[in-house]
């Protein structure tokens, strides 16, 4: 077995090149290559993790940015509906405040045509007074041939129109 | 004369250390010569360095080339934080280096380089003496962690909790013996593992050439047989390759464990 056999005349050999050998791979590979590498996938892993971490937080915020909306719309909705609720109102009060005056104004002047046909009609009852003491001094001039003052012949037609 | 040739396939001459070029480089009373062995660790840094290249292009979204390289690193580390926890990361380096080296080694060791005329492929874990300093490496990181982070206690190592006071002699030289055992169990693993694999392999090629070279009913009940048992061992070698690569690192990670955190 050569192993053994040429250990004496070739440990020596054996063990200088295999020391420089491996103590190049440790030194240009293990000490100069694998940190690199390891720091890349350290990196890579660094970089998967704050992606996903600035991925979620955008998903938050996008979250967050909607239900402010919401709020927003919803108050928006609410503050349209009570505005309209409130032109409502008002136009209905306008609306009622109108037709009273309207009302008002309408009986005002039913009061004051009232009123003028009340004068008219005893202006007119007047004047039949007036007519009938006329009509009657007439009579009785024609009839009897007496002159009677109006004043006289109005009293009668009064007192006749009161006994009926 | 082909059966004469072929009786001539030696199992062990694959093992065979020599110089490449045939010259030796004595420096000061020590043969410091480049062995075929030097060459193929030479072969096995390059090969590394090659594919460890492959995975410095640091992009974001990784190739293939590149997330293979990261594999092996996040395997190393992914191994060491579970073990030690997250001080092992310290030792990924290490750790890396030495499993790379062993896993490229034995792999190396195990194509067929072969079939080009004048290379012999050399298996350089299949040296007990390459083996044992790596784990002699191993283990002297083990110590130097262990007593610089404990100091003495770290000879608590030897006494686990809840013995007798009465069995603490005992159990503490039997820990004493089984820790010191571990350099050797750790090297002797890899080059049993190497050896005995290439051995079975060489056999089986044996067989099946000095099949072949006899020809006739030979070939049809030796060599094809053998032949096919090849090609399953090698698939099971390639396998024992990654296996033993891992065993080796594991284990220095198990140990590297008991160094940092103690029981």
């Amino acid at each position: 077995m050569p192993q053994l056999s040429q250990v004496a005349a070739t440990y020596a050999s054996q063990i200088f090149w295999l020391l420089v050998t491996f103590g190049l791979l440790y030194f240009v590979v293990g000490r100069g290559m694998v940190p690199k590498i390891v720091s890349t996938v350290d990196a890579r892993e660094a970089r998967v993790e704050g992606d996903l971490a600035a991925a979620e937080a955008a998903r938050r915020t996008a979250d967050s940015t909607e239900a402010a909306w919401r709020a927003e719309m919803d108050a928006a909705r609410a503050e349209a509906g009570a505005e309209t609720a409130k032109a409502k109102a008002q136009a209905t009060a306008s609306a009622e405040a109108q037709v009273k005056a309207a009302d008002a104004d309408l009986a005002e002047r039913l009061g004051q045509h009232d009123l003028a046909i009340a004068n008219a009609k005893g202006q007119a009852l007047a004047n039949l007074e007036n007519v009938a003491a006329e009509a009657a001094q007439d009579i009785v001039a024609r009839i009897a041939g007496l002159t009677v003052g109006i004043d006289q012949a109005a009293t009668a037609v009064r007192e006749v129109r009161a006994h009926g | 004369m082909a059966a004469a040739e072929g009786s001539k396939i030696d199992p062990m001459h694959q093992f065979l250390i020599e110089p490449v070029l045939g010259s030796h480089w004595v420096v000061g009373g020590y043969d410091l010569s480049f062995t075929n062995s030097a060459l193929w660790m030479v072969l096995t840094l390059a090969a590394l360095w090659l594919f460890m290249l492959g995975g410095m292009k640091r992009e974001l979204v990784p190739g293939r080339w590149q997330a293979a390289v990261e594999g092996f690193t996040g395997f190393i580390s992914g191994m060491l934080v579970s073990n030690i926890g997250p001080k092992g990361k310290r030792f990924v380096p290490y750790v890396f280096s030495l499993f790379m080296f062993i896993l490229f080694a034995n792999i190396l060791g195990l194509l067929p380089f072969g079939i080009v005329p004048g290379v012999h492929p050399f298996t350089i874990t299949s040296h007990l003496t390459v083996t044992g300093v790596l784990a002699i490496i191993s283990f002297a990181i083990v110590l130097i962690v262990g007593f610089g982070r404990h100091g003495f206690h770290f000879f608590s190592l030897f006494v686990p909790h809840g013995t007798p006071p009465l069995m603490i002699p005992l159990i503490f030289v039997v820990e004493l013996m089984s820790f010191l055992v571990r350099p050797f169990s750790l090297g002797l693993r890899l080059f049993v593992a190497m050896t005995a694999g290439h051995i079975l392999l060489k056999v089986l090629a044996a067989f099946v050439v000095n099949g072949i070279n006899l020809g006739g009913g030979y070939l049809a009940l030796v060599s094809l047989p053998s032949l096919v048992l090849m090609v399953g061992i090698t698939v099971l070698e390639l396998l024992v390759a990654a296996i033993q690569a891992y065993v080796f690192a594991l284990l220095t990670s198990v140990y590297l464990n008991d160094a940092v955190n103690l029981h």
